[in-house]
């Protein structure tokens, strides 16, 4: 990928890839714009039926919990920053181990290929703690304990479509670290070497680096807004 | 294991420049999110500003921190120009599907406040009143 691009190439002449990209990443841009449209439609669904609703229940109130802090404690966004910057944190480990790549340092890129996995099992492991104590406060698909903001009963709404959004996020999460340590143990065989090149671990580092993309919006649309 | 790492040659230059702008875009996202976390909390604790504006910042900042996301995480602003627009072209429709949709969710929240049952009719609707000269 690294011949010299002229102003004057003709790209689109045949021959060559007009995105300058392999297939195999062009199919994942591609992927990812589409799982774009799939989080947006979800999103969009939940601002449309916010938007419906008289009144909606206060994401401070709901979301005020830290693992092994008091119940009554009152510590909104404080659970949720945190599982940001787990995030963030294995976003950058990834792109580094992308780098490294590049480097064809293989023990750099498995080094950094096992902190991606430990940051996304971490994130999972916050996650599947909030679903926990959501659910223990009677919170479900089809149960809202929560009230309104204006103190009206509120509907299943607010808890359907959270569950289903940070679910669907969830199982992306989920399958980014799976894929994360396959990648990794064809690291660590030996395949990218052989290959000679570790373009998979840009592919899977676009997937990653989405999966937390999706994150900062839905770190927004649930908890900020 | 016993692959020969014929190709383990550190570019020292070119590693520190990449390695540099990823932590830089790393504290841009950390200080961004900071940032958000902090304005919320101000404002619950004071409530110092509208919360529509508050909520227009929260979305400015979630889509600066996207950029950065996708612009040097997802190395898009090193790709050539036509993998850019092949991307960012179509998420273009995102305008259209956010403005439509939730114009339609407010549109039906007035309708069933207006249209509730036992409300009166609002006075617009008496074509023949006195109001309706002015």
């Amino acid at each position: 990928m690294d011949t010299a691009v002229t102003a004057q190439k003709k790209w689109w002449s045949g021959g060559h890839s007009p995105f300058n990209v392999s297939y195999g990443k062009l199919m994942m841009w591609y992927f990812l714009m589409s799982d774009a449209f799939t989080f947006g439609a979800l999103l969009i669904s939940y601002g449309t039926i916010r938007f419906m609703s008289t009144s909606w229940p206060d994401p401070n109130e709901v979301f005020h919990s830290f693992p092994f802090v008091s119940h009554t404690a009152h510590l909104p966004l404080v659970f949720v920053s945190l599982m940001t910057f787990i995030l963030i944190m294995s976003s950058v480990t990834m792109v580094l181990a992308v780098h490294a790549g590049h480097m064809r340092d293989r023990k750099a890129v498995a080094k950094w290929m096992v902190w991606t996995i430990i940051g996304g099992i971490a994130f999972l492991s916050c996650q599947a703690w909030e679903w926990t104590h959501l659910h223990e406060l009677g919170a479900w698909w089809g149960r809202n304990p929560f009230a309104n903001a204006d103190g009206t009963v509120a509907t299943t709404n607010f808890t359907n479509f959270f569950f289903t959004i940070t679910g669907f996020h969830g199982l992306h999460v989920t399958s980014g670290v799976i894929l994360n340590i396959v990648i990794l143990s064809n690291v660590l065989k030996g395949t990218y070497d052989d290959r000679g090149h570790y373009e998979m671990v840009e592919k899977v580092g676009l997937y990653w680096h989405f999966v937390d993309l999706v994150w900062v919006f839905v770190f927004t649309c649930f908890y900020l807004l | 294991m016993e692959h020969t790492h014929t190709a383990v040659v550190h570019d020292e230059h070119g590693h520190d420049a990449s390695t540099k702008s990823i932590w830089r875009t790393f504290w841009i996202l950390l200080a961004i999110t900071i940032f958000e976390v902090g304005l919320a909390f101000s404002f619950l604790e004071w409530h110092w500003m509208p919360r529509l504006f508050l909520n227009s910042i929260f979305v400015g900042l979630t889509i600066l921190k996207a950029f950065f996301i996708v612009a040097e995480f997802m190395h898009l602003r090193n790709e050539i120009r036509n993998l850019i627009m092949t991307i960012l072209i179509p998420l273009m429709l995102f305008v259209w599907f956010i403005i439509a949709f939730l114009a339609d969710g407010d549109s039906w929240k007035n309708m069933r406040k207006d249209l509730a049952p036992g409300k009166p009719v609002p006075p617009a609707m008496h074509v023949n009143t006195e109001e309706a000269h002015h």
